[in-house]
């Protein structure tokens, strides 16, 4: 093959590559922003209508935007899930926090087969979690209560903060612990002090993920919440299953939003962690 | 030395009691009710506590001939006893699940033993009411149906039963549900790894050799979709694949497809894969990319001065590398996907359905909770084995989130 063939021949297949990758990337983005037009459709249809496409102003509309603000059923599931997900996120990243500091000591025994038992409920099927977790609350007379579902997400959301606080700490010099204690200070004034400031953004990235994971959380909800306990994604399931209206899609624009914003506040967070990672 | 010693014990001690708490709340809210549901899945001593003398009187009996007269007796006083405090109804759901009809029988049995009392012989009264109790299986499954440690519920998991004698059978073909549905699975799984792979390569790759400016904005893309509620993904993809969705309309309009001819895209397997190779795609392309970012490029550059074609050097030099990214990748994608329930049970119709939705629904519709424990467990053992390997090969303790 000549140079210049060859040449060619590599441009060909760099196009190629990223042509693909464009794919992948639309394939990953388009589906979730398709949904930011479609909620201002003033028909309750789930697709473009043709007024839509010719930008016909009438066509499009806050209609869905007011039935979720106005009726009475997505602003009550708004107040459930913030109250459960904060309790769950509060517990998570205290435990979580501490779980991390401990694990990061190189004195700790058992390292990895503790660390494989904190971060099991992430990986376990959430069904099967869900299942034990129904028997288990239930045969406590715990069933349908808000304890049994913070203590649930907690658990659920705890995983989420030991590894990014772990991540924080694997930059951490443990020196600073050993300059500290010779400058006098005890454990608790060198974590108050020293350590925990500098792990800061990994905790609140932490506490970011557990509250995230269970705002969106909808198994568990289903199996051992109540009447009392319709969060937001258990609203939206019964409204995917049962009666789909374009009411949904104006609250999963609201939630996308919400997701940037988590987004840019990790992201943010990360910046300011001083070891650089997350 | 000793102060040494003394010191790191010291440390270690500090450190344990920094992870206790933690590990006490996992193992109380996470592990005691995964024990919980193993326990179901084996020990159901309902049936044994609601006719314990009819279960002791068959303890006696020798399986090979009707039972005796007694037996029938203490019986039947007992199927009426229970019915009037309406507890039969759940036993008779029990024994109805290994002897189906049982449940019509017991119930129309203790009703008519009720209005008439038998002057004479109860095994003569019983039989009249209800020719079941003529046949030696009826009362086989009583007695199964008592145990109160069994197997039975694994065995129905896996498609066996037991015959009359006790030894385990293959169930006849038309109630073989779950081994096929499991196998399924499995395959669904390997499926959706692989294209999750085959997309996630080549992405990964350029995230990873970008220059930082560019690479940062793709890698937004990546993430948005990772942060965004599943729900909302998966209202996305019904408001797409739907009959009168997007992209059927979008089809029509272009005058690819006819009217009539829309694809069904989902409430099928169709839409369980494109929905949960979506949501799991991060989930591969994130591992490989924190990997690919350590392979210098000027490996596939040394390669290519060496005389070797791009595929030699992508095969032989930087797929060897990448590969510990391949395994964490795919391993996640393939433990998060064989328990997977949300994204198949709304948008996998009747056709797409996977183990997970079995489980749903012997925990919510048929109220079969030992199957749905038997179910769970050979799930887990399944997930918890993947794990293990994940642990060994990956090391849980260099997990990262998203990036």
């Amino acid at each position: 093959m000549s140079a210049a063939a060859s040449h060619n021949h590599n441009r060909l297949r760099s196009w190629l590559h990223r042509g693909f990758c464009a794919a992948v990337l639309i394939f990953l983005v388009a589906p979730v922003l398709v949904v930011i037009p479609l909620s201002f459709n003033a028909e309750p249809y789930f697709t473009f209508t043709e007024g839509m496409l010719r930008l016909d102003p009438d066509a499009w509309s806050l209609r869905w935007y007011r039935n979720v603000l106005g009726e009475g059923r997505w602003l009550p599931a708004l107040g459930k899930s913030l109250l459960i997900g904060s309790g769950a996120a509060l517990i998570a990243t205290t435990l979580g926090t501490l779980a991390a500091l401990g694990l990061s000591s190189p004195a700790m025994p058992g390292r990895g087969a503790v660390m494989a038992l904190l971060i099991s409920p992430m990986v376990t099927p959430i069904i099967i979690t869900a299942a034990g977790m129904s028997f288990f609350y239930s045969d406590l007379g715990l069933g349908q209560t808000y304890t049994a579902l913070i203590l649930a997400h907690a658990v659920l959301g705890a995983p989420f903060v030991v590894i990014s606080v772990s991540a924080s700490l694997s930059g951490y010099n443990h020196d600073l612990n050993r300059a500290a204690a010779n400058l006098g200070a005890d454990w608790w004034t060198t974590l108050r002090r020293v350590q925990l400031p500098l792990i800061a953004p990994g905790v609140f990235t932490g506490a970011l993920f557990a509250f995230a994971a269970s705002f969106d959380e909808v198994v568990v909800v289903l199996f051992i919440g109540g009447p009392d306990q319709r969060t937001i994604p258990r609203e939206m399931w019964s409204g995917i299953r049962e009666q789909i209206s374009p009411e949904i899609l104006a609250v999963a624009t609201f939630l996308i939003a919400f997701a940037v914003l988590l987004l840019a506040a990790v992201n943010w967070l990360r910046q300011r962690d001083y070891a650089g990672v997350s | 030395m000793a102060i040494a010693l003394k010191r790191w014990n010291r440390q270690a001690l500090l450190a344990v009691l920094l992870v206790a708490p933690l590990a006490i709340f996992v193992a109380v809210t996470f592990l005691a009710p995964l024990a919980a549901m193993l326990v179901r899945s084996v020990y159901q001593p309902a049936v044994a506590e609601a006719l314990p003398e009819t279960l002791a009187a068959l303890a006696e009996w020798d399986g090979d001939s009707l039972p005796d007269e007694e037996t029938f007796r203490i019986a039947g006083r007992e199927f009426v006893a229970l019915n009037e405090r309406r507890a039969l109804g759940s036993v008779a759901t029990r024994v109805n699940r290994l002897e189906s009809g049982m449940r019509s029988t017991l119930l129309g049995t203790a009703r008519s033993l009720a209005a008439d009392t038998p002057a004479a012989s109860w095994r003569e009264a019983m039989i009249a009411a209800d020719a079941d109790w003529g046949a030696i299986e009826s009362w086989l499954a009583i007695r199964r149906a008592g145990e109160v440690i069994t197997p039975r519920y694994y065995l129905n998991a896996l498609d066996l039963d037991r015959g009359g004698a006790g030894e385990i059978v293959v169930r006849p073909e038309d109630r073989r549900i779950y081994v096929s549905l499991l196998l399924r699975t499995l395959l669904i799984s390997i499926a959706i790894t692989g294209i999750c792979l085959l997309l996630a390569y080549p992405l990964a790759w350029l995230l990873a050799h970008a220059r930082p400016q560019r690479a940062g904005p793709l890698l937004l893309l990546v993430l948005v979709p990772f942060w965004t509620s599943l729900l909302v993904r998966t209202t996305s993809w019904i408001v797409l694949l739907q009959n009168q969705g997007v992209i059927n309309d979008l089809l029509v309009t272009l005058g690819i497809l006819a009217e009539q001819q829309r694809l069904a895209l989902i409430y099928n397997m169709t839409g369980t894969i494109i929905a949960m190779v979506h949501v799991l795609l991060p989930f591969m392309i994130l591992p490989l990319y924190s990997i690919m970012r350590t392979i210098p490029e000027r490996h596939m550059q040394a390669a290519a001065s060496l005389g070797a074609s791009h595929w030699q050097a992508l095969r032989r030099v930087y797929w060897p590398q990448s590969l510990p990214g391949v395994a964490a990748g795919s391993l996640l994608v393939f433990i998060l996907s064989i328990g997977y329930y949300i994204t198949p049970a709304l948008v996998g119709g009747r056709t797409g359905q996977l183990i997970s939705s079995m489980i749903a629904y012997h925990m919510e519709q048929s109220l079969n909770w030992g199957l749905a424990a038997a179910l769970g467990g050979i799930l887990l053992l399944l997930v918890g084995t993947l794990f293990f390997i994940y642990d060994r090969l990956a090391g849980v303790d260099r997990m990262r989130l998203g990036g």
